[in-house]
Protein backbone atom coordinates (compact mmCIF):
# COMPACT_ATOMS: atom_id res chain seq x y z
CA UNK A 1 0.00 0.00 0.00
CA UNK A 2 2.70 2.71 0.93
CA UNK A 3 5.10 1.37 -1.81
CA UNK A 4 2.36 2.32 -4.36
CA UNK A 5 1.32 5.49 -2.81
CA UNK A 6 5.50 6.13 -3.01
CA UNK A 7 5.59 5.06 -6.47
CA UNK A 8 2.53 7.36 -7.57
CA UNK A 9 4.08 10.12 -5.67
CA UNK A 10 7.51 9.86 -7.44
CA UNK A 11 5.61 10.09 -10.68
CA UNK A 12 4.34 13.47 -10.29
CA UNK A 13 5.84 17.15 -9.63
CA UNK A 14 2.81 18.13 -7.46
CA UNK A 15 1.86 15.84 -5.07
CA UNK A 16 4.61 15.22 -3.56
CA UNK A 17 5.14 14.44 0.60
CA UNK A 18 5.76 18.20 1.60
CA UNK A 19 2.58 18.68 -0.37
CA UNK A 20 -0.12 16.57 0.63
CA UNK A 21 1.50 17.50 4.44
CA UNK A 22 0.55 21.00 3.73
CA UNK A 23 -3.21 19.70 2.19
CA UNK A 24 -3.20 17.38 5.95
CA UNK A 25 -2.55 20.47 7.60
CA UNK A 26 -5.54 22.38 5.81
CA UNK A 27 -8.10 19.60 6.29
CA UNK A 28 -7.48 20.03 10.49
CA UNK A 29 -7.55 23.32 10.02
CA UNK A 30 -10.76 23.11 8.14
CA UNK A 31 -12.04 20.92 10.12
CA UNK A 32 -11.03 22.54 13.72
CA UNK A 33 -12.53 25.79 12.30
CA UNK A 34 -16.23 24.30 10.64
CA UNK A 35 -16.85 21.85 13.87
CA UNK A 36 -15.95 24.58 16.71
CA UNK A 37 -18.01 27.18 15.22
CA UNK A 38 -21.11 25.06 14.52
CA UNK A 39 -20.53 23.86 18.26
CA UNK A 40 -20.58 27.30 19.75
CA UNK A 41 -22.98 28.63 17.33
CA UNK A 42 -25.61 25.96 18.10
CA UNK A 43 -25.02 26.62 22.11
CA UNK A 44 -25.43 30.09 21.48
CA UNK A 45 -28.39 29.55 18.93
CA UNK A 46 -30.25 27.16 21.22
CA UNK A 47 -31.61 30.04 24.09
CA UNK A 48 -31.28 32.84 21.04
CA UNK A 49 -34.10 30.58 18.91
CA UNK A 50 -36.26 29.78 22.26
CA UNK A 51 -36.22 33.92 23.55
CA UNK A 52 -36.93 34.81 19.34
CA UNK A 53 -40.29 33.45 19.85
CA UNK A 54 -40.82 34.99 22.95
CA UNK A 55 -43.85 37.68 22.92
CA UNK A 56 -42.34 40.82 24.98
CA UNK A 57 -41.01 42.62 22.40
CA UNK A 58 -37.89 44.06 24.28
CA UNK A 59 -36.68 39.99 24.39
CA UNK A 60 -37.34 39.36 20.54
CA UNK A 61 -36.57 42.31 19.33
CA UNK A 62 -32.98 42.72 19.74
CA UNK A 63 -32.16 39.35 18.41
CA UNK A 64 -34.55 39.77 15.42
CA UNK A 65 -31.85 42.34 15.02
CA UNK A 66 -28.92 40.33 15.00
CA UNK A 67 -30.47 37.66 13.19
CA UNK A 68 -31.42 40.19 10.67
CA UNK A 69 -28.15 42.07 10.46
CA UNK A 70 -25.82 38.68 10.63
CA UNK A 71 -28.09 36.90 7.70
CA UNK A 72 -28.23 40.05 5.62
CA UNK A 73 -24.83 40.83 5.33
CA UNK A 74 -21.89 38.41 3.50
CA UNK A 75 -19.72 36.30 5.49
CA UNK A 76 -16.82 38.05 3.56
CA UNK A 77 -17.81 41.52 4.69
CA UNK A 78 -17.98 40.16 8.19
CA UNK A 79 -14.60 38.75 8.55
CA UNK A 80 -12.95 41.38 6.88
CA UNK A 81 -14.85 43.57 9.70
CA UNK A 82 -13.55 41.32 12.08
CA UNK A 83 -10.65 40.79 11.41
CA UNK A 84 -9.23 43.83 9.71
CA UNK A 85 -11.42 46.54 11.73
CA UNK A 86 -10.31 45.29 15.06
CA UNK A 87 -6.57 46.23 13.74
CA UNK A 88 -7.34 49.53 13.28
CA UNK A 89 -8.72 50.12 16.90
CA UNK A 90 -5.74 51.28 19.54
CA UNK A 91 -8.49 51.21 21.96
CA UNK A 92 -8.69 47.22 21.43
CA UNK A 93 -5.38 47.08 20.79
CA UNK A 94 -4.39 47.86 24.31
CA UNK A 95 -6.57 45.15 26.11
CA UNK A 96 -5.92 41.59 26.69
CA UNK A 97 -8.45 40.79 24.04
CA UNK A 98 -5.91 41.63 21.63
CA UNK A 99 -2.82 40.09 23.18
CA UNK A 100 -4.34 36.81 23.40
CA UNK A 101 -7.79 36.43 20.79
CA UNK A 102 -7.87 38.83 18.06
CA UNK A 103 -4.23 38.95 16.94
CA UNK A 104 -4.25 35.30 15.91
CA UNK A 105 -6.10 35.15 12.70
CA UNK A 106 -7.79 31.89 13.58
CA UNK A 107 -10.25 33.44 16.65
CA UNK A 108 -11.49 36.45 14.47
CA UNK A 109 -12.37 34.03 11.98
CA UNK A 110 -13.64 31.70 14.28
CA UNK A 111 -15.70 34.43 15.65
CA UNK A 112 -17.15 35.55 12.68
CA UNK A 113 -18.15 32.07 11.61
CA UNK A 114 -19.77 31.53 15.25
CA UNK A 115 -21.73 34.76 14.71
CA UNK A 116 -22.80 33.85 11.55
CA UNK A 117 -23.99 30.52 12.65
CA UNK A 118 -25.55 31.54 15.03
CA UNK A 119 -27.57 33.40 13.34
CA UNK A 120 -29.15 30.93 10.91
CA UNK A 121 -29.57 28.09 13.54
CA UNK A 122 -31.32 30.48 15.79
CA UNK A 123 -33.86 31.65 12.99
CA UNK A 124 -33.78 27.68 12.00
CA UNK A 125 -35.14 26.54 15.68
CA UNK A 126 -37.37 29.96 16.26
CA UNK A 127 -38.98 28.50 13.12
CA UNK A 128 -38.86 24.61 14.01
CA UNK A 129 -40.76 26.33 17.49
CA UNK A 130 -42.79 28.31 15.42
CA UNK A 131 -44.25 25.16 13.74
CA UNK A 132 -45.84 23.05 16.54
CA UNK A 133 -49.00 21.89 16.17
CA UNK A 134 -51.50 24.10 18.30
CA UNK A 135 -53.16 21.25 19.86
CA UNK A 136 -49.73 19.54 21.66
CA UNK A 137 -49.24 22.96 23.59
CA UNK A 138 -53.13 23.13 24.09
CA UNK A 139 -52.84 19.49 25.51
CA UNK A 140 -49.67 20.14 27.79
CA UNK A 141 -51.59 23.10 28.92
CA UNK A 142 -54.92 21.02 29.92
CA UNK A 143 -52.06 18.88 31.71
CA UNK A 144 -51.23 22.00 33.78
CA UNK A 145 -47.55 21.87 32.45
CA UNK A 146 -45.76 24.97 33.09
CA UNK A 147 -43.56 26.84 30.23
CA UNK A 148 -40.35 25.10 31.56
CA UNK A 149 -41.58 21.85 31.18
CA UNK A 150 -43.60 22.40 28.23
CA UNK A 151 -40.42 23.63 26.49
CA UNK A 152 -38.30 20.84 27.82
CA UNK A 153 -40.84 17.64 27.45
CA UNK A 154 -43.01 18.81 24.45
CA UNK A 155 -41.65 21.97 22.19
CA UNK A 156 -37.85 21.10 21.71
CA UNK A 157 -37.98 17.72 21.28
CA UNK A 158 -40.18 17.94 18.48
CA UNK A 159 -38.90 21.15 17.29
CA UNK A 160 -35.39 19.20 17.27
CA UNK A 161 -36.58 16.73 14.69
CA UNK A 162 -38.50 19.19 12.37
CA UNK A 163 -34.56 20.76 12.78
CA UNK A 164 -32.94 18.67 11.63
CA UNK A 165 -33.03 18.87 7.81
CA UNK A 166 -32.59 22.46 7.70
CA UNK A 167 -29.74 22.28 10.47
CA UNK A 168 -27.70 19.23 7.86
CA UNK A 169 -27.96 21.83 5.06
CA UNK A 170 -26.77 24.78 7.56
CA UNK A 171 -23.44 22.21 8.64
CA UNK A 172 -22.79 21.69 4.87
CA UNK A 173 -23.12 25.56 4.10
CA UNK A 174 -20.87 26.06 6.81
CA UNK A 175 -18.31 23.55 5.68
CA UNK A 176 -18.19 25.37 2.22
CA UNK A 177 -18.30 28.46 3.49
CA UNK A 178 -15.06 28.09 5.82
CA UNK A 179 -13.32 28.80 2.50
CA UNK A 180 -13.38 31.96 2.77
CA UNK A 181 -10.70 31.85 5.92
CA UNK A 182 -7.96 31.70 3.35
CA UNK A 183 -8.39 35.13 2.87
CA UNK A 184 -7.26 36.53 6.02
CA UNK A 185 -4.13 34.15 5.84
CA UNK A 186 -5.45 31.32 7.28
CA UNK A 187 -4.27 27.79 4.90
CA UNK A 188 -7.33 25.75 5.69
CA UNK A 189 -8.11 23.59 2.66
CA UNK A 190 -8.65 26.08 0.31
CA UNK A 191 -5.55 28.03 1.28
CA UNK A 192 -3.60 25.09 0.90
CA UNK A 193 -4.87 24.83 -2.41
CA UNK A 194 -3.57 28.48 -2.96
CA UNK A 195 -0.51 27.98 -2.25
CA UNK A 196 0.08 24.80 -3.99
CA UNK A 197 -1.61 26.70 -7.17
CA UNK A 198 0.42 29.75 -6.85
CA UNK A 199 3.82 27.45 -6.23
CA UNK A 200 3.10 25.52 -9.54
CA UNK A 201 0.93 27.27 -11.41
CA UNK A 202 -1.39 24.32 -11.90
CA UNK A 203 -4.65 25.20 -10.80
CA UNK A 204 -6.47 22.14 -12.28
CA UNK A 205 -4.40 19.92 -10.29
CA UNK A 206 -4.48 22.14 -7.09
CA UNK A 207 -8.48 22.91 -7.05
CA UNK A 208 -9.85 19.66 -8.47
CA UNK A 209 -7.81 17.67 -5.28
CA UNK A 210 -9.09 19.66 -2.88
CA UNK A 211 -12.65 19.90 -4.28
CA UNK A 212 -12.19 15.95 -4.35
CA UNK A 213 -11.56 16.32 0.08
CA UNK A 214 -14.35 18.95 0.16
CA UNK A 215 -16.87 16.43 -1.69
CA UNK A 216 -15.64 13.60 0.71
CA UNK A 217 -16.70 15.58 3.84
CA UNK A 218 -20.01 16.91 2.79
CA UNK A 219 -20.42 12.97 2.23
CA UNK A 220 -19.39 12.20 5.16
CA UNK A 221 -21.72 15.12 6.63
CA UNK A 222 -24.82 13.74 4.41
CA UNK A 223 -24.40 10.25 5.57
CA UNK A 224 -24.24 10.67 9.24
CA UNK A 225 -27.11 13.21 9.41
CA UNK A 226 -29.23 10.58 7.08
CA UNK A 227 -28.72 8.06 9.65
CA UNK A 228 -30.01 10.55 12.50
CA UNK A 229 -33.15 11.26 10.95
CA UNK A 230 -33.66 8.16 9.87
CA UNK A 231 -33.58 7.18 13.41
CA UNK A 232 -35.13 10.22 15.13
CA UNK A 233 -37.57 10.77 12.15
CA UNK A 234 -38.87 7.42 12.02
CA UNK A 235 -42.39 8.20 13.18
CA UNK A 236 -42.97 9.90 10.35
CA UNK A 237 -42.04 7.62 7.99
CA UNK A 238 -44.68 5.14 5.58
CA UNK A 239 -45.10 1.78 7.48
CA UNK A 240 -44.94 0.62 4.51
CA UNK B 1 -30.96 28.35 -48.34
CA UNK B 2 -27.65 27.80 -50.33
CA UNK B 3 -27.19 31.25 -50.66
CA UNK B 4 -27.82 31.57 -47.04
CA UNK B 5 -24.98 28.59 -46.88
CA UNK B 6 -22.34 30.31 -49.24
CA UNK B 7 -23.04 33.55 -47.11
CA UNK B 8 -22.21 32.02 -43.47
CA UNK B 9 -19.22 30.10 -44.68
CA UNK B 10 -18.03 33.20 -46.69
CA UNK B 11 -18.52 35.40 -43.40
CA UNK B 12 -16.76 32.36 -41.49
CA UNK B 13 -14.10 32.15 -44.00
CA UNK B 14 -13.12 36.45 -43.63
CA UNK B 15 -12.99 36.36 -39.61
CA UNK B 16 -10.84 32.93 -39.71
CA UNK B 17 -8.04 34.71 -41.75
CA UNK B 18 -8.53 37.90 -40.10
CA UNK B 19 -7.62 36.09 -36.90
CA UNK B 20 -5.25 34.04 -38.63
CA UNK B 21 -3.22 37.11 -39.87
CA UNK B 22 -2.18 38.65 -36.36
CA UNK B 23 0.15 41.49 -37.09
CA UNK B 24 0.60 43.06 -33.56
CA UNK B 25 -1.15 46.18 -34.28
CA UNK B 26 -2.50 46.03 -30.62
CA UNK B 27 -1.39 44.43 -28.47
CA UNK B 28 -3.41 44.32 -24.84
CA UNK B 29 -1.08 44.01 -21.79
CA UNK B 30 -2.20 42.77 -18.21
CA UNK B 31 -1.17 44.43 -15.04
CA UNK B 32 -1.82 44.11 -11.22
CA UNK B 33 -2.61 47.12 -9.71
CA UNK B 34 -2.06 48.90 -7.51
CA UNK B 35 1.68 48.30 -7.38
CA UNK B 36 3.87 51.21 -6.48
CA UNK B 37 5.45 52.38 -8.16
CA UNK B 38 5.73 50.19 -11.50
CA UNK B 39 1.67 50.21 -11.84
CA UNK B 40 -1.27 52.51 -10.24
CA UNK B 41 -3.34 54.94 -10.40
CA UNK B 42 -2.64 58.50 -10.15
CA UNK B 43 -4.72 61.05 -8.09
CA UNK B 44 -6.73 61.78 -11.39
CA UNK B 45 -7.37 57.91 -12.16
CA UNK B 46 -5.14 57.46 -15.01
CA UNK B 47 -2.92 54.56 -14.81
CA UNK B 48 0.57 55.32 -14.52
CA UNK B 49 3.94 53.82 -12.84
CA UNK B 50 7.29 52.70 -14.26
CA UNK B 51 6.02 49.46 -15.74
CA UNK B 52 3.13 51.25 -17.56
CA UNK B 53 5.68 54.25 -19.27
CA UNK B 54 8.02 51.79 -20.25
CA UNK B 55 5.29 49.33 -21.87
CA UNK B 56 3.78 52.33 -23.80
CA UNK B 57 7.03 53.30 -24.84
CA UNK B 58 8.06 49.75 -26.31
CA UNK B 59 4.31 49.95 -27.97
CA UNK B 60 5.80 53.34 -29.40
CA UNK B 61 8.62 51.43 -30.50
CA UNK B 62 6.89 48.30 -32.16
CA UNK B 63 4.50 50.57 -33.81
CA UNK B 64 1.53 49.12 -31.88
CA UNK B 65 -1.44 50.32 -29.76
CA UNK B 66 -1.12 48.95 -25.91
CA UNK B 67 -4.24 48.47 -23.91
CA UNK B 68 -3.75 47.92 -20.22
CA UNK B 69 -6.28 45.54 -19.07
CA UNK B 70 -6.40 45.02 -14.97
CA UNK B 71 -6.20 41.67 -13.26
CA UNK B 72 -5.24 40.21 -10.12
CA UNK B 73 -2.64 39.28 -9.28
CA UNK B 74 -3.94 35.02 -8.66
CA UNK B 75 -5.31 34.37 -12.46
CA UNK B 76 -3.02 36.60 -13.81
CA UNK B 77 -1.20 33.53 -15.88
CA UNK B 78 -4.43 31.71 -16.57
CA UNK B 79 -6.29 34.70 -18.00
CA UNK B 80 -3.17 35.08 -20.19
CA UNK B 81 -2.86 31.09 -21.59
CA UNK B 82 -6.97 31.97 -22.15
CA UNK B 83 -6.10 35.07 -24.24
CA UNK B 84 -7.84 37.59 -22.12
CA UNK B 85 -4.51 39.03 -23.18
CA UNK B 86 -1.42 39.13 -25.16
CA UNK B 87 1.38 39.78 -22.64
CA UNK B 88 2.01 40.30 -18.66
CA UNK B 89 3.80 43.63 -17.53
CA UNK B 90 3.42 43.65 -13.97
CA UNK B 91 6.63 42.77 -11.95
CA UNK B 92 7.08 39.19 -12.75
CA UNK B 93 9.60 37.72 -11.86
CA UNK B 94 11.83 35.05 -13.98
CA UNK B 95 11.43 31.67 -12.58
CA UNK B 96 12.15 28.13 -13.72
CA UNK B 97 7.96 27.30 -12.69
CA UNK B 98 6.04 30.15 -14.31
CA UNK B 99 9.10 29.27 -17.77
CA UNK B 100 7.12 26.20 -17.95
CA UNK B 101 3.75 27.69 -18.97
CA UNK B 102 4.55 31.30 -20.59
CA UNK B 103 7.15 32.57 -22.63
CA UNK B 104 9.85 35.02 -21.02
CA UNK B 105 11.10 38.28 -22.63
CA UNK B 106 14.91 39.22 -21.80
CA UNK B 107 14.82 40.98 -17.91
CA UNK B 108 13.82 44.82 -18.37
CA UNK B 109 14.08 45.62 -14.24
CA UNK B 110 15.68 43.88 -11.36
CA UNK B 111 15.46 45.41 -7.82
CA UNK B 112 16.35 43.58 -4.27
CA UNK B 113 13.77 42.60 -1.41
CA UNK B 114 13.94 44.37 1.79
CA UNK B 115 12.58 43.33 5.22
CA UNK B 116 10.48 46.16 7.00
CA UNK B 117 9.49 46.18 10.66
CA UNK B 118 8.37 48.66 13.25
CA UNK B 119 11.12 50.35 14.57
CA UNK B 120 12.81 49.29 17.53
CA UNK B 121 12.02 45.44 16.65
CA UNK B 122 16.05 44.48 16.75
CA UNK B 123 15.70 41.79 14.19
CA UNK B 124 18.40 40.07 12.65
CA UNK B 125 16.88 38.20 9.94
CA UNK B 126 19.70 36.02 9.04
CA UNK B 127 20.08 34.67 12.73
CA UNK B 128 17.37 31.87 13.33
CA UNK B 129 17.26 31.74 16.88
CA UNK B 130 16.32 35.51 16.75
CA UNK B 131 13.61 34.71 13.88
CA UNK B 132 12.43 31.66 15.75
CA UNK B 133 8.40 31.83 16.50
CA UNK B 134 8.55 35.18 14.73
CA UNK B 135 5.45 35.89 12.42
CA UNK B 136 6.40 36.94 8.34
CA UNK B 137 4.26 38.54 5.98
CA UNK B 138 4.88 37.88 2.18
CA UNK B 139 2.94 37.85 -1.08
CA UNK B 140 2.05 34.27 -2.31
CA UNK B 141 3.81 32.74 -4.58
CA UNK B 142 6.03 35.54 -4.88
CA UNK B 143 10.05 35.19 -5.03
CA UNK B 144 10.18 36.55 -1.83
CA UNK B 145 7.85 33.89 -0.71
CA UNK B 146 10.44 31.13 -1.96
CA UNK B 147 12.89 32.70 -0.54
CA UNK B 148 11.22 33.34 2.86
CA UNK B 149 10.00 29.68 3.09
CA UNK B 150 13.37 28.22 1.64
CA UNK B 151 15.47 29.70 4.45
CA UNK B 152 13.47 29.96 7.25
CA UNK B 153 10.41 28.24 7.20
CA UNK B 154 11.35 25.59 9.62
CA UNK B 155 11.53 28.43 12.82
CA UNK B 156 9.16 31.20 11.60
CA UNK B 157 5.18 31.05 11.16
CA UNK B 158 4.68 32.38 7.34
CA UNK B 159 1.55 34.11 6.33
CA UNK B 160 1.11 34.24 3.10
CA UNK B 161 -0.97 37.23 0.95
CA UNK B 162 -2.67 37.99 -1.89
CA UNK B 163 -2.42 41.71 -2.03
CA UNK B 164 0.64 43.81 -0.93
CA UNK B 165 -1.95 46.19 0.49
CA UNK B 166 -3.51 43.01 3.17
CA UNK B 167 0.02 42.42 3.68
CA UNK B 168 1.27 46.84 4.89
CA UNK B 169 -2.81 46.80 7.12
CA UNK B 170 -1.68 43.97 8.99
CA UNK B 171 1.74 44.87 9.76
CA UNK B 172 0.55 48.03 11.23
CA UNK B 173 -2.06 46.59 12.56
CA UNK B 174 0.14 44.54 14.83
CA UNK B 175 -0.14 41.09 13.55
CA UNK B 176 3.01 40.49 12.00
CA UNK B 177 6.45 41.52 12.93
CA UNK B 178 8.23 41.55 9.81
CA UNK B 179 7.57 41.70 6.43
CA UNK B 180 10.04 40.64 2.92
CA UNK B 181 8.77 42.69 0.25
CA UNK B 182 9.69 43.83 -3.16
CA UNK B 183 12.21 46.86 -1.76
CA UNK B 184 10.42 49.62 -3.56
CA UNK B 185 6.68 48.90 -2.48
CA UNK B 186 8.00 48.71 0.75
CA UNK B 187 9.57 52.23 0.29
CA UNK B 188 6.38 53.83 -0.82
CA UNK B 189 3.69 52.03 1.46
CA UNK B 190 5.70 51.13 4.45
CA UNK B 191 8.83 53.77 5.54
CA UNK B 192 6.62 56.26 4.37
CA UNK B 193 5.24 56.08 7.87
CA UNK B 194 7.83 57.33 10.42
CA UNK B 195 7.23 54.07 12.95
CA UNK B 196 8.45 51.85 10.43
CA UNK B 197 11.93 51.09 8.79
CA UNK B 198 14.08 48.41 7.00
CA UNK B 199 15.57 45.94 9.11
CA UNK B 200 19.20 45.00 7.48
CA UNK B 201 20.68 45.46 3.96
CA UNK B 202 18.53 44.77 0.50
CA UNK B 203 18.62 41.18 -0.52
CA UNK B 204 18.78 40.61 -4.31
CA UNK B 205 16.42 37.81 -5.26
CA UNK B 206 15.68 36.27 -8.40
CA UNK B 207 16.72 36.70 -12.37
CA UNK B 208 14.89 40.12 -12.64
CA UNK B 209 11.81 40.70 -14.05
CA UNK B 210 10.45 39.94 -17.46
CA UNK B 211 7.60 40.62 -19.61
CA UNK B 212 5.09 37.01 -20.04
CA UNK B 213 3.57 35.96 -23.54
CA UNK B 214 2.34 32.83 -24.79
CA UNK B 215 4.43 30.48 -25.57
CA UNK B 216 3.58 30.57 -29.03
CA UNK B 217 3.72 34.19 -29.66
CA UNK B 218 7.68 34.43 -30.41
CA UNK B 219 6.87 36.49 -32.93
CA UNK B 220 5.86 39.39 -30.48
CA UNK B 221 8.16 38.22 -27.81
CA UNK B 222 11.25 39.15 -30.37
CA UNK B 223 9.75 42.64 -31.25
CA UNK B 224 9.81 43.09 -27.46
CA UNK B 225 13.10 42.02 -26.71
CA UNK B 226 14.01 44.18 -30.11
CA UNK B 227 12.41 47.63 -28.55
CA UNK B 228 13.29 47.20 -25.28
CA UNK B 229 17.44 46.65 -26.08
CA UNK B 230 16.71 49.82 -28.26
CA UNK B 231 14.74 51.48 -25.38
CA UNK B 232 17.71 50.73 -22.74
CA UNK B 233 20.40 51.86 -25.43
CA UNK B 234 18.87 55.39 -26.24
CA UNK B 235 18.03 56.72 -22.89
CA UNK B 236 14.69 56.12 -23.09
CA UNK B 237 14.99 53.53 -20.47
CA UNK B 238 16.70 56.12 -18.20
CA UNK B 239 14.69 58.85 -18.77
CA UNK B 240 11.45 57.01 -17.37
CA UNK B 241 13.51 54.79 -14.40
CA UNK B 242 14.64 58.40 -13.16
CA UNK B 243 10.93 59.73 -13.10
CA UNK B 244 10.15 56.65 -10.21
CA UNK B 245 13.39 56.02 -8.61
CA UNK B 246 15.92 57.49 -6.83
CA UNK B 247 18.56 54.15 -7.31
CA UNK B 248 19.25 51.98 -10.54
CA UNK B 249 17.06 48.67 -11.35
CA UNK B 250 18.62 48.55 -14.96
CA UNK B 251 19.43 45.38 -15.92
Amino acid sequence: MFEQLNQLLAQNDIFTHSTLAHYWGGFVVTIQLVFLALIIGAIIALPLGILRTSKNPWISKPIWLYVYIFRGTPLIVQLFLIYYGTAQIDSIKDTWLWDNILSEAFYPCLIAFVLNTAAYTTEIIKGAIDNTPAGEIEAAKAYGMSWAKRMHRIILPSAFRRALPAYANEVIFMLHASAIASVVTIVDLTGAARDIYSRYYAPFDAFLFVAAIYLCITFTLIFGFRHLENKLLAHLKPLS
Amino acid sequence: MKKLIIAISCILAFTASSLQAKDWKEVRIAVDIPYEPFEYKAPDGTLTGFEVDLGNAVCAEIGAKCEWIPQAWDGIIPGLLARKYDAIMSSMSITEERAKKVLFSEGYYNTPSGWFAKKGANLNTADKTVMKGKKVGVQRGTLQDNYVTEKLGDVIEVKRYTTADDLVLDLTGGRLDVVFLDYPVGEKTIITDSNYETVGDTIPVGDGIGVAFRKRDQELADKFNKALKKLKEDGTYDTIMKKYFSYNIKI
